[in-house]
């Protein structure tokens, strides 16, 4: 049983296409989180999982149960906004329990979630207070807390931390995946911050122009992302994209960048398909972070680049190289000493190393 | 040397510049104060004179004041002299304005919110154009609409009754009061309504107990306005309704036109300030509300 299962969506806004053919499986106790850039479609998404939009194709389950054209309220989720939207005229305790009120909870047991809610989220002390008397912290629990009382099958969240300010965020977000740690409840989470998505998410779904690109473990689209969009929106500086062909012989198979001479081996490159490589045109990706100025493993790859530039950025610094008139960035501890205008000896680490193919920009 | 004229010069400066404010202060008084005078001198004449007798008013000026403070033409203008055909006072009118003012206030603001609630939280389809054709009942002369109007009270069969004017007048403040609403709440986040809709909350329940408690602000400007205008109107009062129907400002023009006798200028300003003072205990009810619904709009929460 998925606990939650998307199948063949489409939305459209008049003729605007929103979201295309998406399908999407969570299992019970993950967190999905959807990342895209802004317009891509992922609140959208969100919004028809929760029954706020209507669908113009295809199917939602929620326990194997289709619930496309079931109400907000009968569907067993519960949602946590971006403003948070706790309602202004009532103190938390009525914020908290609104929905159970509406659907003719029993007294006690209302008490009793109260209870249970409140003190694990810490606002024990606050339920008589108007949401304007609370900080952005404190408004954020609450509205976990509204989301909680509930007890449904499973959470969603719309960007809840792009409102607070950058150190709160990173504390708030320690505690939803405190939260999701003890209760083991599913989640589907929307975002546009890509720290956000790997640190709390078991799966993320990288969504752009209202379809998904990739839907994988945030190890896997770090490491092997499915093309180029996900490579460049994932990782900051985002992963390097060197334009070149590959060459194959007999036994051996390497990269040539444009305009360059040098043949960068990569035999032991795990290629989906293996017909048809030579001489293809494609994108050499690696990320800043793979490029080293001591070699680190045995087949590391040393090649002479030239510093251009060099951004100090505190424990780190982010030095601009010239590969054979193509830019590419890397990244070094701020200790080293970059002389610029001049060659230095790196090392690219060949086992992180993704190819796209040029035209498709799919990774090959 | 140098540092020595530098600062002689910027004292001088100093009391250059505080000579330059004080005077700037004092014209700004004497300006304000002149304007307020020349606003408030109508109502002082009002005033005054309704507290003369007669005699008084034929002997001094319009801005001496009264040897004494006499209500008679007060109880005049509100209750009459006691013979019977003729006397025309203020009273039943009063009534009648009361009667017209509250439930068209009522309903006018009440559909005005509901309105603005659908076309803000729960858009359709040419739910721009229904808000623009609203807006066009803003811009409308009402003269133009006074003979349809008639017909259509007349073949309601409530002409020259107040409940045909509390018609019109509903019908006509529903643009205004839209227009209130609308832009108040197309500033609440719709992720309130949302998030209500997920607590189970249908489209009432998220009016009444979410919206409304948060719309005290607009509420207040829309009753002001509505009451203003409402008590004011005399346009409608006068074509919709005659006789023992007519609201208090018909009934005022009446009075004050059709004395027989001698014009009794203590009483017509005494009926007309009557007249007068609902919209003013609104005003100061309500008036630093009224400010503060016009220049807020967003809900901080």
């Amino acid at each position: 049983m998925k606990t939650l299962k998307i199948e063949e969506l489409s939305k459209n806004f008049g003729t605007t296409e929103v979201l295309r053919k998406i399908n999407l499986e969570i299992d019970e106790g993950n967190f999905l989180v959807l990342l895209g850039p802004s317009g891509c479609g992922k609140s959208t998404l969100l919004n028809i999982i929760a029954g706020l939009e209507t669908i113009n194709k295809g199917n939602v389950f929620i326990d194997d149960y289709n619930v496309s054209k079931v109400e907000p309220k009968d569907r067993n989720i519960a949602m946590v906004f971006q403003s948070y939207a706790l309602y202004p005229s009532m103190n938390v305790k009525e914020n908290m329990i609104f929905g159970l009120k509406q659907a003719k909870t029993s007294k006690e047991k209302i008490a009793e979630q109260l209870e249970k809610v409140s003190s694990f989220l810490q606002v024990d002390k606050l339920l008589e207070r108007k949401p304007s008397q609370l900080s952005g912290g404190q408004r954020q629990r609450v509205a976990i807390g509204r989301a909680l009382v509930r007890e449904p099958r499973i959470f969603l969240f719309d960007e809840p931390l792009s409102n607070l300010d950058a150190k709160l965020r990173v504390e708030m977000r320690r505690e939803i995946k405190k939260l999701h740690q003890q209760l083991k409840t599913t989640v589907v989470y929307v975002t546009h911050d890509q720290t956000e998505a790997m640190s709390l998410g078991t799966k993320i779904a990288i969504m752009n122009h209202g379809v998904i690109q990739q839907n994988e473990t945030p190890e896997n689209i770090y490491n092997k992302p499915s093309n180029t969009f996900v490579a460049d929106f994932i990782g900051s500086p985002s992963m390097n994209l060197i334009k070149g062909k590959l060459i194959k012989n007999s036994n051996n198979i390497s990269f040539i960048a444009d305009d360059s001479t040098l043949e960068v081996p990569i035999n032991n490159y795990d290629f989906k398909e293996n017909s048809d490589l030579n001489n293809k045109e494609i994108y050499f990706g690696i990320r800043p972070e793979h490029i080293y100025f001591k070699k680190l493993n045995e087949d590391d790859f040393d090649i002479n680049l030239r510093a251009d530039l060099s951004e100090y950025i505190g424990h780190e610094q982010i030095v601009t190289l010239d590969y054979s008139n193509q830019e590419i960035l890397a990244k070094f501890p701020s200790t080293i000493k970059i002389e610029l205008e001049k060659e230095m000896k790196l090392y690219f680490d060949l086992d992180h190393i993704s190819l796209f193919d040029l035209k498709t920009k799919e990774r090959i | 040397m140098q540092d020595n004229l530098q600062s002689t010069s910027y004292k001088e400066l100093e009391q250059k510049s505080k000579y330059t404010n004080i005077f700037l202060r004092w014209f700004l008084y004497f300006i304000l104060i002149l304007f307020a005078s020349y606003f408030i001198f109508p109502l002082y004449v009002m005033v005054v004179t309704s507290l003369k007798t007669m005699e008084e008013i034929r002997q001094g000026t319009l801005l001496t004041w009264p040897s004494s403070l006499n209500f008679d033409s007060w109880l005049v203008a509100w209750g009459g002299r006691g013979y019977g055909a003729g006397d025309t006072f203020l009273r039943p009118y009063f009534w009648n304005s009361i009667k017209m003012v509250v439930p068209a206030v009522f309903f006018s603001t009440f559909i005005g919110a509901m309105t603005g609630y659908v076309l803000t939280k729960w858009r359709f389809k040419g739910d721009q154009w229904v808000f623009l054709f609203l807006l066009f009942g803003c811009f409308i002369p009402f003269q133009a609409i006074l003979l349809p109007m008639a017909r259509t009270l007349g073949s309601l069969g409530i002409s020259n009754s107040v409940v045909g004017l509390v018609l019109v007048h509903t019908v006509y403040g529903i643009p205004f009061t839209t227009l209130f609403f609308r832009n108040y709440y197309i500033s609440v986040p719709t992720e309130l309504v949302k998030a209500a809709r997920i607590d189970g909350a249908g489209f009432f329940k998220i009016f009444f107990k979410i919206l409304l408690p948060i719309s005290a602000p607009i509420i207040v400007v829309t009753v002001i306005w509505q009451f203003t205008q409402i008590w004011n109107d005399f346009l409608f009062g006068s074509t919709f309704s005659f006789g023992e129907a007519a609201p208090i400002q018909v009934a005022l023009n009446n009075m004050v036109l059709s004395s027989t006798s001698v014009k009794e200028y203590n009483v017509d300003m005494a009926s007309a300030i009557i007249a007068g003072i609902p919209t003013l205990i609104v005003y100061v009810l309500a008036g630093k509300y009224f400010i503060r619904g016009l220049t807020s709009g967003a809900v901080k929460g």
